[in-house]
């Protein structure tokens, strides 16, 4: 037995950059945050965003239904061979953190199927501030919240809010009309993440996705390179 | 010096291994699946513990035997395609062989990450779509050094662990008892993990033909109509 043993054949373990026929894999972004943020409908917005210049695959992780799925599906966001759902076992948290195995398939089988592919965004189910990727899943991850959720959320902080590799603050426009204080919620994003970057979106504006449209081309830049 | 092989001249030296591969963090898929429980629990089979008592007890004695049989007779050394053969064989229902695979698959990747070895790496490139979970539980226990008995034990736990923590989500069910119920069945699953590495030491004289078959056909009717639906917590 060889703990330095070259594993190359048949899979990939986790975060390898290579897939098993030596080529680059995928950039994998997963996308967390709590129950209605708009997780859904920022990776639609993403999609639509980006897929004339990318090639670009889903995988969501539905608590209990394919809705997530099926919301992508019905919006045409993307061809169905495109999107995968793994189901969870009533833990949306594990399947991305703890036990990242049914998600890694999702991945590797997206990428099988439908590749080469540029990028997959990983859609884990609503959860709590406490729901982190693992990095043997993504390459980087972005927490979505909103502003109806109440405006002291960067301030309570949290693995998502904190660590972050993108702080996603959506619904904007919702803002005057649930009371939610804007600069208060940039100060305290701040506060929280030094200088790990917080984008203020709201979706049904005319390319309401641009900020984290542009995060993600950054990041695929730093991938490629 | 190579520390990951334990030395097999200690007694219990592999003890540890036998605890990171039974563990339910151990991160191989199984916490998105009831075991059949999820079905049981919709058609009111199981309501408290007595009746998650009796479901396990079934499914031990039943696919339970069969797996833990597999399971110890790929650890004793048989060949381990012969055993997935041997598996399908014995798995009537297509949802079910799914699920067995799709385990597999996932269970390989932690094996070749955590008891990394040459039988691993052959049985993924012979089926990189996964074989089925208990064979390849059954070959990651003899690279973990682990002897039939230990893997025969981890599948036969595995299968009423299952679904018993799947019970506590799905009903509420005091996870007080729901674990008290698995203690009071460790007798029976000592029990078919002997029988269970029994039949595997014949196997391996004999071929595989002789490994216990005992199925459920509940649980195959249920875990494909389980299958179809279209909304559920668990993946089977």
């Amino acid at each position: 037995m060889h703990l330095d043993h070259s594993h190359d054949s048949a899979m990939a373990v986790s975060a390898d950059a290579a897939r098993p026929d030596g080529t680059k894999r995928a950039l994998r972004i997963g996308l967390g945050g709590p129950v209605g943020s708009g997780k859904t409908a920022t990776v639609a917005a993403l999609c639509r965003a980006l897929r004339e210049e990318l090639s670009i695959a889903v995988v969501t992780n539905d608590i209990y239904t394919r809705e997530d799925a099926e919301f992508l599906l019905r919006n045409a966001v993307l061809p169905p061979e495109r999107i995968q759902a793994v189901e969870t076992g009533a833990c949306p948290h594990t399947a991305i953190r703890d036990d990242i195995s049914a998600n890694l398939e999702a991945v590797e089988d997206l990428e099988d199927a439908v590749g080469p592919l540029d990028l997959i965004l990983v859609e884990s189910g609503g959860d709590n501030l406490t729901a982190t990727f693992s990095k043997g899943l993504v390459d980087a991850q972005v927490f979505v919240i909103d502003v109806a959720g109440g405006d002291d959320i960067p301030r309570k902080g949290g693995p998502g809010v904190t660590t972050a590799d993108l702080l996603v603050v959506n619904k904007t426009d919702l803002a005057p009309y649930v009371g939610s204080d804007l600069g208060r919620m940039a100060r305290d994003a701040k506060a929280q993440r030094g200088e790990l970057p917080v984008a203020f979106t709201s979706l049904t504006a005319e390319n309401g996705v641009k900020p984290v449209a542009d995060w993600v081309r950054t990041q695929l830049a730093a991938w490629s390179a | 010096m190579d520390t990951s092989t334990p030395d097999p001249a200690a007694p219990g030296a592999a003890r540890t291994a036998l605890l990171v591969l039974a563990d339910g963090r151990f991160p191989a898929g199984g916490h998105a699946h009831s075991g059949g429980a999820e079905a049981a629990v919709k058609a009111g089979r199981i309501r408290d513990a007595t009746d998650l008592a009796a479901f396990c007890r079934g499914r031990l004695h039943t696919t339970g035997l069969t797996s833990a049989a597999l399971a110890a007779a790929a650890a004793a050394g048989v060949d381990a395609l012969a055993l997935d053969e041997a598996a399908d064989a014995r798995t009537p229902s297509p949802a079910l062989r799914a699920t067995a695979r799709k385990l597999g698959r996932q269970l390989m990747r932690a094996a070749r990450a955590t008891w990394p070895c040459d039988a691993l790496d052959a049985l993924a490139a012979a089926r990189p779509r996964g074989a089925h979970q208990p064979v390849v539980l059954g070959v990651t226990a003899r690279a973990a050094g682990l002897g039939p008995e230990d893997a025969a034990h981890c599948v036969a736990y595995e299968t009423v662990g299952g679904p018993a923590t799947a019970v506590v989500r799905l009903l509420g069910l005091d996870p007080f008892e729901a674990t008290a119920v698995l203690a009071r069945l460790a007798p029976e699953l000592d029990q078919v993990a002997r029988r269970a590495a029994g039949a595997a030491h014949r196997a391996l004289a004999e071929g595989t033909g002789t490994l216990p078959a005992a199925s459920a056909p509940l649980l195959d009717i249920t875990a494909e109509a389980h299958a179809a639906w279209p909304v559920r917590l668990f993946a089977s």
